[in-house]
């Protein structure tokens, strides 16, 4: 197969010309694309990269016909092996896709039947691209492509159903459906953004080795800038609807042209968090010398303002006198009653005596990935959950004893912020009354004094005082975020423990988050229990590190030690796991 | 799965128990003298009112009542009717006809109103999507009796494809026009609970999934799409057999159905105590069984609901 497509090397597999698509909408038609262009050679490996709502996943769907109902082709052509896939019918579509055209969507969670068995939904595919006849042929290849997709006992599993797997098996499952057919082409949309980065980096090395043995093109959507790079020869930056710089990855990454690449480079953070690593040995190389020179000339304005930021904090953090510790944990356990396979009683150590303290005024950020007990441990210092055994001390303060007003008072000293903003939000109250629902429960001031209050949270996030009669499905995913956190400041708490804060987030919106945490902590002295998987973002925010595995802490250390000289195996898998942490860099 | 079901059936007792005592307390404290108003207008002889009233156990407190009604339905004897005639021989003589209409209205309903829910669906805001939720809009807004009069005078009437009233022994085409009119108001729930279900469907991603591996719309509208839009409807079938029953009386008085609705109907208006609890107690034993039913279909229809 990859013996002709060699003697024909000059044609593109696949060549988007001036593509452009538009939905429907109340008001009138919004164009999502504006002229796209994309070349890919058979056999090579592109990604797409930018922000949500930048057309990347826009320009996916259109180029197997699969816009969702309101959205159409308006102008240009999508040419495959030749043909225009989108002049082609309903038919002849669907032939080329599966066959000639693998996907594996962005979300593994939603895009699996949940009421077909997982050998069922692969059968299908095999079945429908006349890979094999026949009961047992279609069955022996359907074992066969999940074995390759990573899913070790496959045979056993066939008959399972996609709620009894893991986020990260079920994406082995897509892929393998994607690839099921040996497609010319594959085109993976964000294929690991929910899932945490050892996984990721897994599934992705698996990517890699199969489209490599089989010659397949890789089309790869991601929001990472780093993930693109280390993982693409050739790189297009999409904007708004418009490609708007495309190239060699290494090159865009060192030298990047446009405005938006610049920010889109420096913001993310796991290049920032590189950045830092070499911008702080230059501060102690040349003190009082710019961390970088050229870094103005590039336009790499967020990138300095992380990196100070950071910087400064650790300067600050040394100098002042220890003001106690605000958190203290002791030997806590959590330990769940499970039903086993057969229906039997089991246990499981959700938290497996875990210690640690965190200062008056930092941030202690708990890593680990999904599963490791991290979120259990966020549960039992907000009393949403009560501990096995253990002790939380709050302040010096034992919290297992407090009830009603005690424990309406430590709430109220302790805030959390959630993952997702899109579900911690209640969609049917406004933002206003969303900020200042602490407010009216814990009885502050009077009706007058609140609307204040709702305003001067909204003046502290850098929301416009406007938002405040809006409600939630009227706002980004950022903004939401910030609206999460101000309710969480409304009443001036002491702690914020926040989970997975900005892991839902775009890169540049994580920037401005991280950013608008790291003032308000310095502004109102908060202290930060910041819980993620993702190591780039605590590289930026954290002072102390105390990564989780199997519900035990593996290493507590200052971050510097942490990134600068792991002691663990695990630890040093995940900071490897942060994509593009192997890429020199221009700067 | 055996466990559950066990604790199904066992929940049902203290239903069963409940529901009785309640029906019981009511149609004894239902006023007037159900003995007197067989009499009429004439005047009974003392006597044979008093040992009709112990003949019946009237003459006993409300509780010792009860206790006689329930000992006997645990010998199976459901007691007797004013007219002499023993309750098992009422329920064996209704209960076939009213089966057999309220399966043909629970054919009708599903088959029917999950086809053109679906076809809606699919053709969301076509004219046959319009004129669907137009005619569902009007069958649920007006009242079963209405429907089931014009109905009557369109087809029986008019037209004279159906016989207006059903006769002794209820021949099941007789039945076929009331069935439609049972069938009417669940029909059009069914047809937009389908409808939406399936809008829904039609957006989620893994039918966009579907549709990349290559499959066509001959494949997944009905493995992908009608099969996970399924489980509301089924859920509502559920609930609804509560709502059939119901209809079942009224469409029975007036189509004059010698079914259980009607038979139900003139045993409250007479007092007839006994008759009145033995029916109410199988329809609710119904209720319950359909129910678990359900709830079984729905394990199988979606595997993330397992029954340990």
């Amino acid at each position: 197969m990859s013996t002709s497509e060699n003697l024909t090397p000059a044609r593109p597999l696949l060549e988007i010309k001036n593509l452009e698509v538009a939905f429907k909408t109340q008001n009138g038609m919004v164009k999502a694309l504006k002229g796209v262009d994309i070349t890919l050679m058979p056999g090579k490996t592109l990604a797409i990269v930018g922000e949500s709502g930048s057309g990347k996943s826009t320009t996916a769907h259109a180029i197997i016909n699969l816009l969702p109902g309101s959205g159409k082709i308006t102008g240009g052509e999508v040419l495959f092996d030749g043909k225009d896939l989108s002049k082609l019918s309903q038919k002849e579509i669907q032939f080329i896709r599966g066959r000639e055209i693998g996907f594996v969507p962005q979300d593994p969670m939603a895009n699996l039947n949940p009421v077909w068995s997982i050998g069922f939904q692969v059968e299908e595919a095999i079945r429908a691209n006349g890979i094999a006849k026949g009961r047992a042929e279609v069955k022996k290849r359907a074992i066969q492509v999940l074995k390759e997709a990573g899913l070790e006992d496959a045979d056993k599993r066939m008959k399972q159903f996609p709620h009894q797997f893991s986020g990260g098996m079920r994406q082995r499952v897509l892929i393998g459906m994607g690839l099921s057919s040996s497609p010319k082409l594959l085109i993976a949309d964000e294929p690991t953004s929910a899932l945490d980065v050892t996984v990721q980096r897994k599934i992705l090395d698996h990517l890699e080795t199969l489209t490599r043995d089989s010659g397949t093109a890789l089309l790869f959507i991601t929001h990472d800038l780093g993930l693109a790079a280390e993982r693409a020869e050739q790189l297009v930056v999409m904007y708004k609807g418009r490609v708007v710089e495309s190239g060699p990855s290494r090159e865009i990454l060192q030298n990047p042209l446009h405005p938006y690449t610049q920010r889109l480079v420096a913001a993310a953070p796991s290049l920032a968090s590189r950045r830092i690593q070499s911008g702080r040995q230059s501060v102690v190389a040349a003190a009082g010398t710019p961390l970088y020179a050229g870094a103005a000339d590039a336009g790499v304005t967020e990138s300095i303002d992380l990196v100070s930021a950071a910087a400064a904090r650790a300067e600050q953090v040394a100098h002042t006198p220890a003001a106690g510790n605000a958190i203290e944990v002791r030997d806590l356990t959590k330990i769940y009653k499970i039903r086993g396979a057969k229906g039997d009683a089991k246990t499981l150590k959700a938290v497996d005596s875990v210690n640690f303290s965190i200062a008056r005024g930092t941030t202690m950020a708990l890593v680990g990935e999904s599963g490791s007990g991290k979120s259990t441990v966020a549960r039992m210092l907000l009393r949403l959950e009560d501990a096995t055994s253990g002790e939380i001390r709050i302040d010096g303060v034992d919290t297992a004893p407090l009830a009603g007003r005690e424990l309406l008072n430590l709430r109220r000293r302790m805030q959390p912020v959630f993952q997702d903003p899109y579900g911690s939000l209640n969609p049917l109250r406004n933002i206003g009354n969303t900020i200042g629902e602490p407010l009216d429960v814990h009885k502050v001031g009077d009706r007058k004094s609140r609307r204040a209050r709702v305003f001067e949270l909204l003046d502290q996030v850098s929301l416009p005082r406007t938002l405040a009669g809006r409600y939630p499905n009227e706002l980004s995913g950022g903004q939401r975020q910030r609206v999460a956190i101000a309710r969480a400041l409304s009443l001036k708490p002491d702690m914020v423990i926040l989970d997975e804060a900005v892991s839902a987030l775009d890169v540049l919106v994580q920037a401005q988050i991280l950013r608008l945490l790291s003032e308000l902590q310095e502004e109102l002295s908060l202290t930060y229990l910041f819980i993620t998987h993702d190591l780039a973002v605590v590289r930026v925010i954290a002072d102390n590190v105390s990564v989780m595995q199997g519900g035990r802490i593996v290493e507590a250390a200052s971050t510097d030690e942490v990134f600068g000289n792991p002691r663990m195996e695990y630890t040093k898998e995940l900071l490897d796991a942060i994509p593009g942490a192997h890429i020199p860099l221009g700067v | 799965m055996p466990r559950y079901i066990l604790g199904r059936v066992l929940q049902a007792i203290p239903v069963f128990l409940g529901t009785t005592f309640l029906i019981y307390f009511m149609v004894f404290a239902m006023p007037g003298d159900p003995l007197l108003a067989l009499f009429g207008d004439k005047t009974p002889n003392p006597a044979l009112l008093a040992q009709l009233r112990a003949q019946y156990h009237l003459d006993q407190p409300f509780l010792v009542q009860y206790w006689y009604y329930m000992t006997g339905i645990f010998q199976g004897n459901l007691g007797v009717s004013f007219s002499g005639e023993p309750v098992t021989a009422i329920l064996a003589r209704t209960f076939p006809v009213t089966a057999r209409l309220a399966i043909m209205a629970l054919v009708i309903q599903s088959v029917a109103g999950i086809a053109v829910g679906l076809v809606s669906g699919l053709r969301k805001g076509k004219l046959f999507d319009a004129s669907a939720l137009v005619v569902s809009l009007i069958l649920i807004s007006v009242p079963i009796f209405v429907i089931a009069f014009v109905a009557q005078f369109v087809f029986g009437i008019q037209l004279g494809w159906a016989r207006t009233t059903v006769g002794s022994g209820a021949p099941t085409q007789d039945l076929i026009l009331p069935a439609f009119v049972l069938a009417s108001v669940s029909f059009a729930v069914i047809v937009r609970l389908t409808r939406s279900s399936v809008i829904e469907a039609q957006s989620t991603d893994y039918v966009r999934t579907a549709y990349s591996k290559g499959l066509g719309r001959n494949r997944v509208i009905p493995v992908h799409i009608l099969r996970n839009s399924l489980i509301p409807v089924v859920t509502y079938l559920g609930t609804d057999f509560g709502v059939l029953l119901v209809g079942a009386t009224i469409t029975e008085g007036i189509f004059n159905i010698p079914g259980v609705g009607n038979t139900l109907y003139k045993a409250i208006v007479l007092g007839q105590g006994p008759t009145v609890v033995s029916f109410v107690t199988v329809m609710v034993l119904l209720y319950l069984v359909v129910n678990l039913l359900v709830d079984l279909l729905y394990g199988l229809l979606d595997p993330r609901i397992r029954y340990v």
